[in-house]
């Protein structure tokens, strides 16, 4: 089984952080992992992505044109990546920053203030990381345990950054336990 | 030993410094800056050499003066920064300098883009600069390879005094995966008593590429094509990919291409369909008896080549199969990865 | 209605790309404004650099080159050689001038190449992400010397203005800045002589421009003006080096 997560929003809202601490925690779960970053003259102002790819066996190409979820903090990277996640995926949308939902029915959306949650919690910067967290309790991509222990070793001489992190993660994980599980429609319907 | 999640052009900072090279020249360019920005750190922590150039002309031509003065040297750098350094690999293969160059391919021709492609394989593999000499051209298709590629280098450019390719593109310099760095593999830099390190208690040794006599620069230059007639020997190297079911389609691709081929092949599989592939993983030397033994094969009905490129490769596997079977070539260019789903098309294209 | 503040004909519509704080919008303004004022613009050939104003020939509306990273004062000789007539811009960063293409700028400067360079000094380099220039401030961190630049290992920044104007053949050589507004107005007189200069077939030109770059400077635009003024200008005084000696147009000097 292989799983593909797309994380997007705006340079500078920790997209490829989050997506390297999702990457660490698959290689703490001994499964293969990559991470592939976009890298061009978007990034400058404007989208930056990554993808994480999560496997049991040897991971063949790079490019994935249809990841199994997605992570959106921002408006632009929802437009443009929504339509491309499989039927049956995830889509963490980032409420805060975007007004607008999914017209899909074959993938379980799920909008999560993160600005806002990250804001009460003590700063705008674990947004990413607020998302990350809907993204395992929804997805089991990987252990939520294991990435508790990537981001406390990844933070440790941080302690306060570590802790915001936590909690960020903790709180995202909520929201997603708190929406009722996603029945993909009957393939007849 | 545990295994380090690293970006590619990081790990390959890293492989060089496992490999015992103590000098680093270099010049930012996108997409492999993140070498000089991982060596800045690590070099002096093995009191080792680092320094950003004024150019990559510049940084070529130190690398010839470092080798020349005895140190294992690798500079590393992207498509048009590759370019410039094309005067000092002529000298550096004419002096027969150890030396390593990771290309980091970006797409071009001209300031192109900065995302991947596979355009630099004629440039590495068929000279690029002036004069009549090979490098020896390494060409990884993950993060770990790159990192095993690049010791190996070392080895291989010490073994046969010629520079040594590794040649990748964006996605290898950019993409992060778990590595690991097996200990012991490559020596420390031997003696090199060619070297002008002083000439304390010997006769001075000279470093040059100058041969105004011809039939001395002849004999030179049959020493240069002898030694790449023993690499064409010895140190060919490629991967067979579900080759043993002795598919009617046999794809050649290389680096991060292969990969995706790979994903291509694994999905015809499940639908009953086998495919295989052959994955060069020195492009210089090329694998052409492999390529004729399978061209020869009956099984074989088709070749297929797959490049990011506007069929570069393809040229060599046309030579090494000597068009005994039809070849198709499927690329894609300006930065554009194909997709698996793309030569999945291909393939049922070629069946059909 | 009187119109106060417009577009100069030089310059497109296009949004630049640049980030906000950037010096690069700005200069460009100067340079496009110039050549309205001289009614130059049809005869205006602009060579752009590699580097973060790669894209300049996207936001100037008259003719342009794209260069290699550091040869753009060989286009320029290049164009200019065959048609004087033209009006030749090189438009280029430390990085593009005083790095890889020191040799280039060196050698039309001396050879008195009849065209005018307008050099952005923003002490990085700015389209790679950070490294170290060659005009990066002592102990200035860069991501290629992040314990800040060590003059003992790499020298001292280089003083691009000082360094060409010490060349015999006749030059005009300035140094301005684009970071307040009585800065703003120095340069943009400066800018217009150089190209009076060359409109007039006397002399290469260079007017080197102190700019931010706030993204790679880590500060916030306000932070970075200031950071540029205190540590910037001291090192790279603003005023002319070297002028051709004549008083063609004399009385712009005034205020530099
Ligand atoms: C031959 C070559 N080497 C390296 C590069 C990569 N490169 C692109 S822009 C640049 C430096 C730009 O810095 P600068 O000239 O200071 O301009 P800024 O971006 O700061 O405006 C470099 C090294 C290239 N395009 N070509
Ligand atoms: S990186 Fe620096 S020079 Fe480039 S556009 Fe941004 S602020 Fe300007």
């Amino acid at each position: 089984m292989q799983d593909e997560c797309k994380f997007a929003g705006f340079g500078g809202q920790g997209i490829m952080t989050v997506g390297r601490l999702l990457a660490l925690a698959g290689l703490q779960a001994e499964r293969e992992v990559i991470w592939i970053p976009s890298y061009g003259p978007e990034m400058r102002g404007g989208t930056a992505y990554c993808t994480v790819v999560i496997s049991g066996l040897p991971i063949g190409s790079p490019i994935i044109n249809t990841p199994g979820s997605l992570v959106a903090m921002n408006r632009p990277s929802l437009e443009k990546f929504a339509p491309t996640v499989r039927p049956g995926g995830v889509i963490i949308i980032n409420s805060s920053l975007i007004p607008v939902s999914v017209p899909r029915d074959d993938v379980d959306v799920l909008e999560v203030p993160c600005n806002q949650i990250a804001l009460e919690i003590g700063s705008v910067r674990s947004a990413s990381m607020v998302a990350l967290g809907a993204l395992a309790a929804r997805s089991a991509i990987v252990p939520f345990e294991t990435l508790c222990e990537v981001i406390e070793s990844e933070f440790k001489r941080k302690a306060e950054v570590a802790r915001m992190n936590l909690a960020a993660l903790e709180r995202g994980a909520e929201v997603a336990r708190e929406k009722p599980r996603f029945e993909p429609p009957a393939a007849d319907a | 030993m545990a295994k380090r999640l690293m970006k590619g052009a990081e790990a390959i900072g890293e492989a060089a410094i496992r490999a015992h090279c103590r000098a680093y020249f270099c010049y930012p360019i996108t997409p492999q800056t993140e070498v000089a920005e991982y060596l800045v750190r690590r070099m002096p922590e093995v009191d080792g050499v680092f320094l950003q150039a004024e150019s990559e002309l510049a940084a070529s031509n130190m690398l010839f003066g470092a080798a020349a003065a005895g140190a294992r040297v690798f500079t590393s750098s992207s498509s048009p920064g590759i370019a410039l350094m094309s005067e000092a690999i002529s000298y550096i293969a004419a002096a027969e300098l150890p030396t390593v160059f990771v290309n980091i391919m970006r797409c071009g021709p001209g300031l192109g883009g900065i995302l991947p492609a596979q355009g630099d394989y004629l440039n590495a593999t068929k000279g690029g600069g002036h004069g009549d000499y090979h490098c020896i051209v390494l060409a990884p298709a993950s993060v770990q390879e790159a990192v095993d590629l690049t010791m190996s280098a070392f080895e291989l450019a010490e073994t046969y005094r010629t520079p040594v390719f590794v040649l990748g593109d964006g996605l290898i310099g950019q993409m992060m995966e778990p590595v690991e760095f097996k200990e012991g593999v490559v020596n420390p830099p031997p003696e090199r008593p060619w070297a002008t390190t002083g000439c304390k208690d010997r006769d001075p040794n000279l470093v040059k590429t100058l041969f105004l006599d011809p039939a001395a620069l002849e004999v030179h230059n049959r020493k240069l094509a002898a030694k790449y007639r023993e690499i064409r020997a010895n140190e060919v190297r490629f991967e067979r990919y579900n080759m043993d079911s002795r598919p009617e389609t046999v794809m050649v691709a290389y680096g991060t291409v292969a990969r995706i081929c790979k994903t291509a092949i694994d999905f015809l599989k499940e639908k009953g369909h086998e495919v295989g592939l052959v994955r060069p993983i020195t492009l210089y030397p090329f694998p052409h008896e492999e390529l004729l033994a399978i061209a020869r094969d009956e099984a074989t009905r088709n070749v297929l080549v797959v490049e990011m490129s506007n069929g570069q490769m393809l040229e060599d596997v046309e030579r090494a199969t000597r068009f005994l079977k039809p070849i198709s070539f499927f690329g894609r260019q300006g930065g554009i990865v194909p997709a698996p789903e793309e030569v999945v098309r291909e393939l049922e294209l070629l069946a059909s | 209605m009187e119109v106060i503040f417009k577009r100069p004909e030089a310059l497109t519509a296009t949004p630049t790309h640049y980030c906000p704080g950037c010096s690069h919008g700005i200069i460009h303004r100067l340079v496009a404004e110039t050549l309205d004022e001289l009614g130059l613009r049809e005869r205006a050939v602009g060579v752009a650099p590699v580097g973060c104003s790669v894209l300049a020939y996207n936001y100037f509306n008259c003719d342009f080159q794209e260069a290699a990273h550091g040869r753009a004062p060989a286009f320029a000789t290049g164009i200019k050689r065959v048609r004087p007539d033209l009006i030749v811009f090189t438009y280029q960063g430390d990085g593009d001038l005083a790095s890889i293409g020191m040799a280039e700028i060196v050698h039309a400067a001396n050879r008195g190449e009849k065209f005018t360079t307008i050099f952005v000094n923003n002490a990085v380099y700015g389209m790679t992400g950070g490294q170290m220039a060659p005009t990066t401030l002592s102990e200035q961190v860069t991501t290629t010397c992040p314990m800040g630049r060590d003059t003992s290992d790499v020298g001292h920044p280089i003083r691009v203005a000082e360094l060409l104007a010490s060349l015999e053949t006749p030059a005009y050589v300035a140094r301005v800045s684009a970071h307040r507004p009585h800065d703003i107005v120095a340069a943009r007189r400066a800018i217009r002589k150089a190209f009076q200069y060359q409109a007039e077939g006397l002399c290469f030109s260079l007017v080197e421009v102190l700019a931010t770059c706030p993204t790679n400077w880590g500060k916030t635009s306000s932070d970075a003006v200031e950071w540029l003024e205190k540590n910037m200008i001291p090192y790279f005084p603003l005023g002319e080096l070297k002028t051709p000696g004549d008083d063609s147009v004399a009385g712009l000097t005034e205020g530099l």
